[in-house]
Order: structure tokens, then sequence, then C-alpha cells
């Protein structure tokens, strides 16, 4: 048999993206590309999962039945998301544990977004209209990437998240359209969340670190202040059915460009925020810490249950096997 | 009858008083109707045992939303959310049988819930909630199959719910089993939390005049069903079936009747605080 | 004993409606096959997506390698006779 050398495989990778057609996870790739995409996959899952600590921080609170259900269901759908989100980056040959290890020593990132409070319940309607927004922006390109499993987890994603933005648009209403004690809230709400929205796109493209890379690797399709502009299009007429001020002097229509133009972001914000200094990076790490390493009992508890009854006689062997690094569906790592 | 406790037995009538006599009250002073001006025109046996069952469910299912963010293994925030939801869909119908739910749900004071003391209880460690789940799931699941079979203002809601109350017990049982056959830790903490959560449960066996009356529960078969299943349950999981009291002469039918733990008011404090900040508002 | 206590790796397959062929959904980790059918009834048909699942330890899948695809899959290629269309029938030949 012929020998495979690494010029071929090279070129059969280049080919494959070029045509469109999906990497699979043990298909040979380049370790940049396989740990760009451990690095923005890992990301992407951290980011469910912090996500849902803001939101959390209402449901004890949700002021109607209906509400509260409402987002119960949207958190646990977070959770959902992070975890479709870790098992794509596990075919990669990364393990669930490992990614959450970085999580928590501050390692990988998760989006600065959720650095921010919620502070009053109008924040809940806010994030699903403005953060969920901007992640659906992100992610719906993404349903097209060249990497296999991440494609089909946002395919699932996006079909399940099309009801948070819409959960949070009609909460806004609700609010803006209630007593002025409510418009105040929501508008204060819309006030605070507006920018940092429009920071989840990244930076400016001439300073974004990764773009030009992951544009042609098609693991990114658009950039992001391309994604950004259809963001801000997309946003402002319908704040204008809610009856809420976007809170940017220089937001107006130009007919020439056909978009709107807006003022300035903050990116001194964006970068503090990023580097660890917003309101809620610590609260944050350290809630999750504790979660998990207070479920640290819990988890041993199953798994040596399982290894003294060994239930329907085929578990796959804790400890003697992780799984993720000999799992055939899944890749090996190179590195 | 001067001392505070004799007070509070005064406003609770006791083992042998009906649960339907015990009044459903809203706040006052919050500019919205009474919950009992919005009740249907149903005996005031069945409401209360509306109330109960309602209460139940919307109590254990705020306290398992406490959860969101906090359990201990990602596949558990999945898991323990979906019985929050199950929950919560039960008592939105119920209360709707009784008045509107959120003005039930909101504007009631402590004294007007009629749940059980074991849902209201806080989470505690895993153990605890999971202890929790399996008694009261265990005492749902029996009820609710008693509910479904016979014929009363309760059968179409328990023919839904049932099949989600089996879920929420073997969900139960499945960890019951491995944190008291896990490891030596999970063990001694499991069984600290059957313990100590035991007292609370000769309170699920106190009839419902509402459920006895029109669906004609047999409240010491109940037991006797419960009993046994916890029994297997528990000593399936290598754990000791307490021997304590499951219930003082106090507590015997406590919250049943509106006498409620400490940990309660806090839980209705936080829970109904916004909705009571914006008086007529919708949401 | 204590080297490792992350729950292993579990495929799960779902079946959407009767009929149909269970289909691969995603993974997901759980301590043992009982509780992997739990967590992908709740992670995976919550949705009301499924009827029916399987669970597979992901270590127990053997899987062709991409490096024999060659060998694997191209030998099918020049077997047209296998496919009806390859066959010429005269017109207005019925049920055939």
């Amino acid at each position: 048999m012929e020998t495979v050398t690494a010029q071929d495989r090279t070129t059969a990778f280049d080919a494959a993206v070029a045509a469109d057609e999906r990497i699979e996870p043990r298909d040979w790739m380049p370790d940049a590309y396989r740990a760009t995409l451990v690095r923005q996959i890992a990301q992407h899952a951290h980011s469910e999962i912090i996500g849902m600590q803001p939101e959390a921080n209402w449901i004890t609170r949700a002021p109607s039945l209906r509400r509260k259900a409402i987002l119960i269901a949207k958190v646990q759908d977070e959770a959902g998301h992070g975890l479709y989100l870790y098992s794509a980056a596990e075919t990669l040959g990364t393990g669930r544990d490992e990614l959450l290890d970085k999580l928590h020593s501050g390692r990988q990132k998760y989006s600065s977004i959720f650095n921010y409070p919620t502070l009053t319940w109008a924040d809940v309607g806010a994030i699903g209209w403005l953060v969920d927004g901007a992640a659906i922006t992100n992610q719906v390109p993404l349903c097209r990437c060249s990497y296999g499993p991440y494609a089909r987890a946002m395919v699932r994603i996006c079909k399940e998240e099309s009801f948070h933005q819409r959960q949070g648009y009609e909460s806004l209403l609700a609010l803006s359209r209630g007593t002025p004690e409510q418009h105040e809230m929501a508008q204060d709400a819309v006030n605070r969340w507006w920018w940092p929205s429009l920071m989840m796109f990244g930076p400016p493209d001439d300073e974004s670190a990764h773009s030009a890379q992951s544009m042609a690797w098609k693991i990114k399709r658009h950039s992001n202040d391309e994604l950004r502009q259809r963001f801000v299009d997309i946003c402002v007429p319908q704040a204008e059915t809610l009856g809420l001020t976007l809170p940017d002097p220089e937001l107006k229509w130009n007919e020439d460009r056909g978009h709107h133009d807006f003022g300035p972001i903050d990116w001194t914000e964006f970068r503090e925020v990023l580097k660890g200094n917003g309101p809620c990076n610590e609260q944050r790490i350290t809630q999750r810490k504790r979660a998990h390493d207070e479920g640290a009992w819990v988890r041993e508890a199953a798994a040596a249950y399982a290894a003294k009854h060994d239930t329907a006689r085929h578990t796959a062997q804790a400890g003697a096997a992780p799984a993720a690094a000999t799992a055939p569906l899944h890749g090996e790592a190179t590195a | 009858m001067t001392a505070p406790t004799g007070t509070d037995r005064t406003a609770a009538p006791g083992t042998a008083a009906p649960v339907a006599a015990a009044p459903v009250t809203a706040a006052t002073g919050t500019g919205r109707p009474e919950a009992t001006s919005a009740t249907t025109g149903t005996d005031p046996a069945t409401t209360a045992a509306a109330l109960a069952l309602g209460d139940d469910a919307l109590v254990l299912s705020h306290r398992l939303g406490e959860w969101a963010g906090h359990a201990p293994v990602l596949e558990e925030e999945v898991a323990l959310a979906n019985i929050a939801l199950d929950l919560l869909g039960q008592a939105r119908i119920l209360l709707s049988q009784v008045g509107d739910e959120d003005e039930l749900a909101y504007l009631r004071e402590e004294r007007a819930f009629r749940n059980l003391q074991l849902v209201e209880q806080p989470n505690g460690d895993f153990a605890h909630t999971i202890a929790r789940q399996l008694y009261f799931s265990t005492y749902q699941a029996f009820l609710y199959a008693e509910l479904a079979r016979t014929e009363g203002p309760f059968t179409a809601l328990a023919a839904k719910a049932v099949k989600e109350v089996d879920y929420h017990r073997d969900h139960a049982e499945q960890w019951t089993l491995r944190l008291g056959d896990g490891t030596a830790e999970s063990h001694t903490r499991m069984q600290r939390a059957v313990d100590a959560l035991w007292r609370y449960t000769g309170e699920m066996f106190q009839p419902v005049d509402g459920l006895t009356t029109t669906h004609g529960i047999n409240w010491p078969a109940l037991q006797g069903s419960w009993d046994q299943s916890i029994g297997e349950t528990l000593r399936g999981a290598t754990l000791t079936l307490p021997e304590t009291p499951r219930s003082g002469a106090w507590a015997a039918g406590a919250g049943r009747q509106g006498l409620h733990t400490e940990p309660f008011g806090r839980m209705l404090a936080e829970m109904q605080h916004l909705h009571r900040s914006h008086p007529g508002a919708t949401w | 004993m204590t080297e490792s206590t992350d729950w292993p790796l579990w495929e799960v397959f779902v079946r959407s409606r009767r009929g149909l062929s269970h289909t691969h959904a995603g993974s997901l980790h759980a301590p043992d096959a009982e509780m992997a059918l739990r967590n992908a009834r709740d992670l995976y048909t919550r949705r009301n997506e499924g009827v029916s699942l399987w669970v597979v330890p992901s270590a127990a899948i053997t899987a062709s390698s991409p490096d024999e695809k060659d060998s694997f899959f191209e030998p099918a290629g020049d077997k047209p006779y296998r496919h009806p269309t390859f066959y010429e029938i005269p017109e207005g030949v019925k049920h055939l």
C-alpha cells in the first residue's frame, strides 16, 4: 500500500474545505485547525454554562408562574447547549473534565457578556432580546462551519434557541407597555445591555487576532464587523416596536451605505472585562467552581456504584478507559 | 393559652380538623381581589385539596429551581430542571382550578399555603434534595395513581401527571441507590439526609378530606404502599430505615393546616417580592 | 480507585418516531448504562424528539478508518449494474 504523505493529507484537507465538505472527527486535520476548534467550541460551551448564572439569578423571583416556567426552560436549554458543545469538543480528543479545568483555572474564556450583573427582572428580557439575539446572529453561520460535529451541534442549538430571543422580546414588550415603573425598568435594562451586546461580536476586523485564518478554514463565515452591523440593523426597528430607545445618540440610518451608522464602542471596557475586571468575573467563576467542587462526592459516588455493580454489564470502565481519547467515533488528539 | 405556641395551636385546629376548614385568604391591602373571590364554584373541600396538591408542586418546583447553576454535574442540571418544570406545570393546573394562579402563588401569606412541610425544606446538599425527592415522589406516585384510577375532580390532571411523577420517582430511586451504595462519604451523607427528613413524612398521610370524599383515597393503604416502597429502596441502597418518630404531635398535619417551618417564610419572601412590589402589574 | 472519577462517554441514538431507524443524536457522560439512558432522555428528547433511545459506550464502537476509505468505499463506485437505473426498458412497460 502506498503511504499517505503529509503533503497529500494537507492537500486533501484543503480540498475538502474548499469544496465545502465537512471535516469529520477521524479525518486528518492540521494541528492548528484542531486547536482553533477546541478553543472556540470550548469557549462557546463555557459561555452556555456560565450564561446560566445571570438568568438563574431571577428564577426564584420571576414575577409570574408563566414567566418562571419559561425561564427555567431557558436556563435548562443553556445547560443542554453546553452539553452538546462539550460533546462536539470531545470529538476532537479533549475530554470535558480537561475543558472544565481550563475554565475553572482561567486558561479558557467564556463570553464576557456574562460578567455583567442582572440587576432587575427586565435584565432577563434584555438578555433574551439582545444577548441571545447577538448570539444567534453569530451562531447561524456556524451551522455551516467546516467541522461536522460543531456544525451539527449548532443546527440543534439554533433551532432550540429561537424561542429564547422571542421570549425575551415578549417579556420586554410587556414591561414597556406596562406601568411607568415597568417601562422604566425595561429602558434601564436596554441601556445597560446594548453596548455589551455589540461587543459580543468581538474586536473590530482590523484588530481581530484569529479571524483571517478561521475564515480561510470556514470555521468562521463572516467578519466581526459584518455581523455586528447586521445585528444593529435588525435591532433598530425591533426597538421601535418595543417603544424603547437604544442608548446611542449617533445611531441613524445611512442611505448611502444601506445600513445604520452607530457610535464608537468603548473597547477599553471590553478589554478590561476580558482581562477579568468586569463586575462579575470573580463571582461567576467562583460559583462555577463551587458547584463543581461540591458535586465531586456525587460524581465519585455514581462512579463507585457503577464499578461495584457494573450495571448492564457493559459499563465502559471508568478510569481504565478515558473514553474521549479512545472512542473510535472521536478523534485522537495529535498534540 | 397565652403562650405563643398556644396561639399557634389555636390557629391550627389540630390533627382532627379537616383541611377544608382552613380558610384561604389572599393578602390584604394589595389592591387585588381576594383569592377566594376568584375561586370557581367547587365545594370547599375540593378547593382545599386542589390547594394542597398545587402548593406541594409549586413549592417543590421552586426549591428545585434553586439548583439551577449549582448542580453537581451538568447532566443533572437538565434533569432537575425537567422535574421542576413538570411540577410547576402541575401547580399551574391545580391552582387555576381554584382561582388565579398568580394571585394564589404570589399574594397569599405564609399561613394560607397548604403544602407539606417536607417540600419546603431547604435543598441542603444533593443527598437532602434526593431524599426529599424520594419521599415526595413516592407519595405523589401512589396518590396520583389512585386519583387517575378513580372518578373525581382530579382524574384528568392525575392521568397526565402520573407519568411525570413516575419518572421523578425513578430519578430519585436511581440516585438513592448510587449515593447510598456509592462511597463511604456518599453513604454517610445519604443516611443523614434520609434521617433528617424522616420527621416530615408522617404528614403526608394525614387525610386530605377533598380527596377522601371525592376519590375515596384510602390513606392507611397509601401509607402502607409508601412504607413498603421506601423500605425496599433504602435497603437496596444499603441504608437504614429511620426509626425515629415520623411526626410529632405538633407537626402532624401542620403544613396542610398552614403551619410551616421557618425557612418557608424566607422562600416566599424571595418568591413574592417582585410581584408584590408592582401591584396590579402584568408581566 | 481515585485515578479517575470521570464518567465515561456514551453515544446516544434516538428513534424520532415509530417506523424510523434510530439515528445518532450526540453523546453524553454517565456513570453507567441506566443513568446514560436517563440522561439521554432528559437531554436529547426534552422537546418530544423521540420514542425510543439507545445508548452505547463510545469505547465499544469500532469505526472504519478514514485512511482506509478508498479501499473500503471506492470499489462500490464502479458497479452501476446494482442500481435499477442501469437497465433500459422499452417505454410503456409497466410495473417494472
